[in-house]
């Protein structure tokens, strides 16, 4: 996972479907942006099928992220920097 | 009689392959095979994929007669993002739903018509899930690449003439 492998993360769902990624933060995240594939989170590039929604629970990021071996997790990570800056580089969906 | 000058000299195709998990056994023998038929028709190629997929095909052409460059699939990933990279033809190799995340994001980021190698053994229900514009090449092959090589065969020539 090269350097998100390195941070304190917390896996929500493990071998998810992209949809179901997408329903999970749709349901349980009051704020959620929709970005395309190939948006950058954490210096990585956002693999998936588009639309891809990132989750906010304040500095909490909720985000989906794909090894080809292993398939798709969603993931939580708290980086208040990282969140400052998805929120404004992506058009923001809030509910 | 036409002069021939750098203007019209027809620029050299490219194709990437993007290998999945290697899980599957087909995948390599039917990565060379394309990498050959590609290489017929004069298109340049480069395999993207994680290190075991890209180990499995080096150390099967050891001496490089069929593998060009190879390269890490999130560098690949990274270099069609930022428009260092393009490629004439995207082949995604798809036996699961990590596969179809691939395809997807190679489709979104380059706008092009991506070639989607779907085999395994629940071939039928992956190509099913694929939504997205992209050419479908499908077959049950999981150790016997000939399902998959066969359907290749019929749809490479209007695959590379058409895209």
């Amino acid at each position: 996972m090269g350097c998100i492998e390195s941070l304190k993360y917390e896996i929500i769902l493990r071998d998810a479907s992209f949809t179901e990624c997408r329903e999970y933060i749709r349901s349980t995240c009051k704020e959620y942006v929709g970005v395309d594939p190939g948006f950058k989170i954490f210096d990585k590039h956002i693999i998936g099928v588009p639309p891809i929604f990132i989750g906010f629970d304040g500095d909490v990021i909720i985000f989906p992220f794909t090894k080809p071996c292993y398939g798709t997790f969603l993931m939580r990570v708290e980086d208040h920097d990282e969140a400052a800056r998805i929120r404004q580089s992506a058009v923001q969906s809030k509910k | 009689m036409q002069k021939m000058t750098s203007e019209n000299k027809e620029k050299e195709k490219s194709a990437v392959l993007v290998l999945g998990c290697p899980q599957v056994p087909v995948q390599t023998g039917i990565a060379l095979y394309l990498i050959s038929a590609l290489r017929k028709k004069g298109i340049k190629t480069t395999i993207a994929g994680n290190r075991a997929a890209r180990t499995l095909v080096e150390v099967s052409d050891p001496e490089r007669h069929y593998v060009g460059e190879v390269m890490d699939i999130d560098r690949y990933i990274g270099e069609i993002a930022e428009k260092k990279r393009d490629f004439d033809y995207h082949f995604i190799f798809i036996h699961n739903d990590a596969g179809v995340s691939y395809a997807a994001t190679v489709q979104a980021i380059t706008g092009k018509t991506v070639v989607a190698l779907i085999y395994g053994e629940h071939f039928q229900e992956i190509a099913g899930t694929i939504g997205f514009p992209c050419e479908k090449i499908a077959a049950k092959a999981v150790h016997n690449p000939m399902p998959l090589k066969n359907k290749l065969d019929e749809a490479l020539p209007w695959v590379v003439s058409n895209l």
